[in-house]
């Protein structure tokens, strides 16, 4: 038996995957309340894990510089398939982000998603010098161009985590804290010249994002009505089941977007503090791997990696709670939905990868 | 050179200080997020404890009061009032089919009724109030409130309608609103106004209705309430004001609207009267018309089915949407392009033989008088409407100088009028046909372009537009209905200011021409002399017939053995006082045989009305039956072309 299974776990980080199994554990008990005790949901959100358990796998048995070799593939392909989209995508819900392959619909923001920090990394480990002012320029060219895509599709959240990924592998790769400061600042500078340019009903729409209150019957209803939840769940919540803000349907999009409401509001603050924890440690561990990995390639995706999956946590849990504003981004590994699920394990595996392939690599 | 090349040791140095820095990024930030979290579960718990439990917080939209629509008297033309409405709101109501079915003993609920509370409830979501009922009389009203403990979730709520005081007058001029459909849906997502309609049911579906929609809605205003478990306001937490929607004013008179309407009589057709020096619309009628109350709380299967299978198409609003050709209102206009190209100036003078060939041609394209006119110039080409004159003149233009200028009148292009949905109509031009049917221009659609006949369609209002155009000596003024916006909130009162769409550098002396010409048409000599009789003030004019079939060459056109609706449309284009022009207007009478005789009295009317405040003296009834049978009646003055 043991000789069967061990090649095969050879390179599952244990300690990582004790924290994710755990905190799909805890996912799964909040769909089911969140979905009022609908067992399909379950069922349907385990058909995801298993689909992502089995993707995490496969990236963790490719090696590192095995990935490295796709990067830039993948991200042509990537941007290749953005373009096909704005030309011929379907759109659904006022937005176009459907690619239709007549088997099967993709939507290429998410491949973006990871190949984005993947191509970065990669462009920064090709340099045979340190990275110049030039080369971030260049970098931040590659970052620009898919996620001006994406915005226009338009998908506020992917594009906010493609720049996110993408920004971290910058950052990490040693971004001078002059331009970092300078970048912002210009950008500060440059919004009101920006604000100019849009049409009013566009200027509505960002003045609303960040003050749901302007719009209190559309998002700002669900704001307040997730901050009810979550402040009347109070200490200890009001146990599993038993939210009334939850099960009596006040709370909008409860299985996805909104789900940390729920949750909140059954499990209360102790809840969220665990919650935190599980996150902390899995972002934690992912900063170990990326600073133990040998490879520049490696060092700066793990990193990426780690940090985007915080990024996800904490703007989803911000906006939930209020103090950010209300974009489409689900709450990693709790919230409902295939892709995002199979994305944050595909994350998760390449970590894994990087964790142990490193003896391979150093001989 | 050694300083950029990479060194290992540094960059895992360097990449990990970063890493490190990240590392107490992320955990401040998580910090944050569990100071909110202590916030909200521990400082404010009791506060978010009492909303939830006293079963949480509505947001109550307050649909704010649409603004009126007064013509330029203060007459109101649309306004609101109020009605009971019985409403249900699903997520409190229990068990929607028996809740229904209760109400339907204690109430009439039609078929119709469930049937259009299914469909909202489809489009709404389901904490919103749904209509299941509407026009709720006092009787009803008292019964269920008796009962009303009976139904929780079921309340009687009072909702604005819509009303047009004057039915079918100016129907296509003021538009009317509807109920909000998925298309209108899906324009206000895309506009990010839908919040703004949250709580609204009905939005402009046509006419200043429908153009000014943003105004007239106003803003929607909220309370946030808290309510009990039976969905009950229980306090107000919050409340924002509605902004009442802007009042508007026309520049039309309704007496005059009416004066308009009546004089068409049962005859189909349009008039668009403009005052040249500003462009305000004075009278905009589609005959027939059509009650546009009809359509405020969704249009009912049969009148639908009336109104839109119709012969005489009420619907559609004919001074934009109505194509036509011009006929011989288009000679002055033709006539400005040959004078301005210095073609045909005084002393310039044809012997009208009755025809005109083509050189190598045997074709001869008659004119309206079999034997001639004799010897004409421009002036009196315009006066007796020579077509044999202005055959030659278009020739000699060219098709492509010919539209080239005139389009500066307003012609193939929209008015820009504040009511949406208008044609542009047609200038043809060789390069049109080529592209329209593959095949190229041949002279003699050139010469009857001169005429305004061939491919050549315009609207009544490009024709009262050009009209007014030339009576204000070539300065074109944007057409529009509303003068002024009330806004009831502040009391302020802002004109619209007239704007100046296109200045044409036409000669004096060439105006002068045309325009005398024109003078001359209401005088004795003239084809519209009876329309100038006895009018006390001086109108300058042009009549003009428009072939509704082809007629073959030889063959006379004998108004008598056609059918009514292969009839000529009447058209009439004229403006007064002609020395100093105040209003413009274009008439046309479908199948309404010969300009002057058809479509000239109901100008008159119209500028009797306007210019004198003289009313018709006869009363309408007695009015439309006489104009019905005038038509047959003045054969013999038939056809100008």
């Amino acid at each position: 038996m043991n000789k069967f299974f061990k090649p095969l776990l050879v390179h599952i980080d244990s300690f990582l995957m004790g924290c994710l199994f755990f905190t799909l554990m805890v996912g799964l008990f909040v769909l089911y309340s969140a979905s009022g005790q609908d067992f399909s949901r379950i069922y349907d959100q385990t058909v995801n894990i298993v689909l992502a358990f089995f993707v995490m796998w496969l990236a963790a048995n490719i090696a590192p510089h095995q990935l490295e070799r796709i990067a830039m593939p993948l991200y042509v392909l990537g941007v290749v398939l953005l373009v096909a989209v704005e030309l011929v995508g379907s759109t659904s819900h006022g937005a176009q982000r459907w690619l239709n392959l007549g088997i099967t619909k993709i939507q290429p923001s998410e491949i973006m998603r990871i190949a984005m920090p993947m191509m970065l990394a990669w462009y920064f480990t090709k340099l045979e010098v340190r990275p110049s002012a030039k080369h971030f320029a260049q970098a931040g060219l590659l970052l620009l161009v898919p996620v001006a895509l994406v915005m226009k599709q338009p998908d506020l959240g992917t594009a906010l985590l493609i720049t996110a990924a993408g920004f971290y592998v910058l950052f990490l790769a040693g971004l001078s804290w002059k331009l970092l400061v300078g970048g912002t600042l210009s950008l500060a500078i440059a919004a009101p010249f920006l604000w100019t340019l849009l049409h009013d009903y566009q200027r509505r729409r960002i003045e609303i994002l960040f003050d749901p209150s302007q719009d209190p019957l559309g998002s700002g209803y669900h704001t307040i009505q997730a901050m009810i939840a979550i402040g009347s769940g109070g200490f200890a919540g009001k146990g599993w089941l038993n939210g009334t803000q939850a099960q009596l349907d006040f709370i909008p999009e409860r299985t996805t977007d909104f789900i940390f409401a729920v949750f909140s509001e059954e499990f209360g603050l102790l809840g969220n503090i665990l919650l935190l924890s599980l996150f902390s440690l899995i972002i934690l561990r992912g900063l170990v791997i990326a600073s133990e990995a040998k490879s520049t390639f490696g060092r700066l995706l793990a990193g990426s990696i780690a940090l985007t999956f915080f990024t996800y946590a904490f703007v989803n849990m911000g906006m939930v709670s209020g103090i950010l504003p209300v974009v489409g981004v689900p709450l990693p590994l709790i919230s409902y939905g295939g892709t995002s699920m199979v994305m944050l394990c595909l994350g998760l595996g390449i970590l894994m990868s990087i964790a142990t392939h490193k003896n391979v690599v150093a001989t | 050179m050694l300083r950029e090349v990479k060194n290992p040791q540094h960059e895992q140095y360097y990449f990990r200080l970063r890493l490190g820095f990240m590392a107490f990024f992320v955990m401040s930030l998580f910090a944050l997020l569990a100071l909110r979290f202590i916030y909200l579960q521990i400082t404010q718990y009791t506060h978010y404890q009492t909303l939830a439990e006293n079963n949480r917080i509505s947001m109550v939209p307050i649909v704010p009061n649409r603004g009126l629509i007064l013509d330029k008297n203060g007459v109101v033309l649309a306004h609101n009032f109020f009605v009971y409405t019985l409403e249900i709101t699903p997520s409190k109501a229990g068990n929607l089919k028996t809740t229904i079915a209760e109400l339907g003993q204690l109430l009439e609920i039609s078929k119709a009724d469930i049937k259009r509370f299914a469909k909202l409830k489809s489009e709404s979501r389901n904490f919103e109030s749904i209509p299941i009922r509407t026009h709720l009389n006092e009787i009803e009203a008292a019964r269920f409130a008796v009962n009303h403990y009976r139904f929780p979730g079921v309340a009687i709520k009072s909702r604005l309608y819509r009303h047009y005081p004057l039915g079918k007058f100016g129907a296509h001029m003021i538009g009317y609103i509807g109920r909000i459909n998925s298309k209108d849906l899906v324009a206000l997502e895309k506009s990010g106004d839908l919040s703004n309609y949250k709580g609204s049911y009905h939005i402009g579906k046509s006419g200043v209705e429908q153009f000014y929609e943003t105004q007239l809605h106003g803003q929607t205003g909220f309370e946030q309430v808290e309510t009990d478990a039976d969905g009950h306001a229980v306090r107000v937490i919050a409340r924002s004001a509605p902004v009442p929607g802007t009042n508007l004013v026309l520049s039309v008179d309704s007496k005059l609207q009416e004066i308009a309407e009546t004089a068409f009589g049962n005859r189909r057709g349009a008039l668009v009267a403009i005052n040249p020096k500003t462009g305000a619309v004075l009278s905009y009628v589609s005959q027939p018309g059509f009650d546009p109350n009809l359509f405020v709380d969704g249009i009912d299967v049969d009148n639908w089915k009336w109104l839109n299978e119709s012969l005489d198409k009420p619907l559609v609003n004919r001074p934009i949407r109505g194509i036509y050709p011009p006929g011989s209102t288009f000679k002055p206009f033709v006539a400005m392009a040959g004078l301005e190209n210095a073609k045909r100036l005084p002393p310039y003078r044809i012997s009208d033989p009755g025809y005109y060939s083509l050189a190598n041609s045997r074709h001869r394209y008659r004119d309206w008088k079999p034997d001639g006119h004799g010897m004409v110039d421009m002036q009196k080409a315009i006066t007796v409407s020579c077509d044999t004159f202005f055959y030659g003149l278009a020739l000699d233009l060219g098709i492509i100088r010919l539209t080239d200028f005139v389009r500066h009148f307003g012609f193939g292009a929209k008015s820009g009028i504040d009511i949406r949905g208008e044609n542009a109509g047609l200038l043809p031009t060789p390069e049109w046909k080529m592209r329209r049917f593959k095949q190229p221009w041949y002279q003699g659609e050139t010469v009857i372009v001169g005429i305004g006949q061939g491919y050549t369609l315009v609207t009544p209002m490009q024709l009262a537009q050009a009209t007014a155009t030339l009576a204000n000596n070539g300065v074109a003024m944007r057409p529009h209905t509303v003068v002024a916006m009330q806004s009831p909130a502040t009391g302020r009162t802002v004109n619209v200011a007239p704007v100046v769409q296109d200045r044409i550098a036409l000669k004096a002396e060439n105006i002068a021409i045309v325009k005398q010409g024109m003078m001359d048409v209401t005088l004795p000599g003239g084809t519209a002399a009876s329309v100038g009789a006895n009018a006390g003030y001086s109108i300058a004019a042009k009549t003009g017939t428009a072939q509704v079939i082809g007629i073959k060459q030889n063959a006379k056109y004998d108004s008598n053995s056609i059918n009514e609706r292969h009839r000529d449309h009447a058209l009439f284009i004229a403006y007064a006082p002609a020395d100093n022009p105040t209003i413009a207007l274009a008439v046309i009478v479908e199948n309404g045989g010969h300009g002057g005789s058809a479509a000239g009295p109901i100008a008159r009317k119209v500028m009797d009305y306007y210019l004198l405040g003289k009313s018709p003296n006869e009363p309408a009834a007695q009015s439309a039956k006489a104009k019905l049978v005038q038509p047959a009646g003045h054969n013999e003055s038939a056809h100008d072309e």
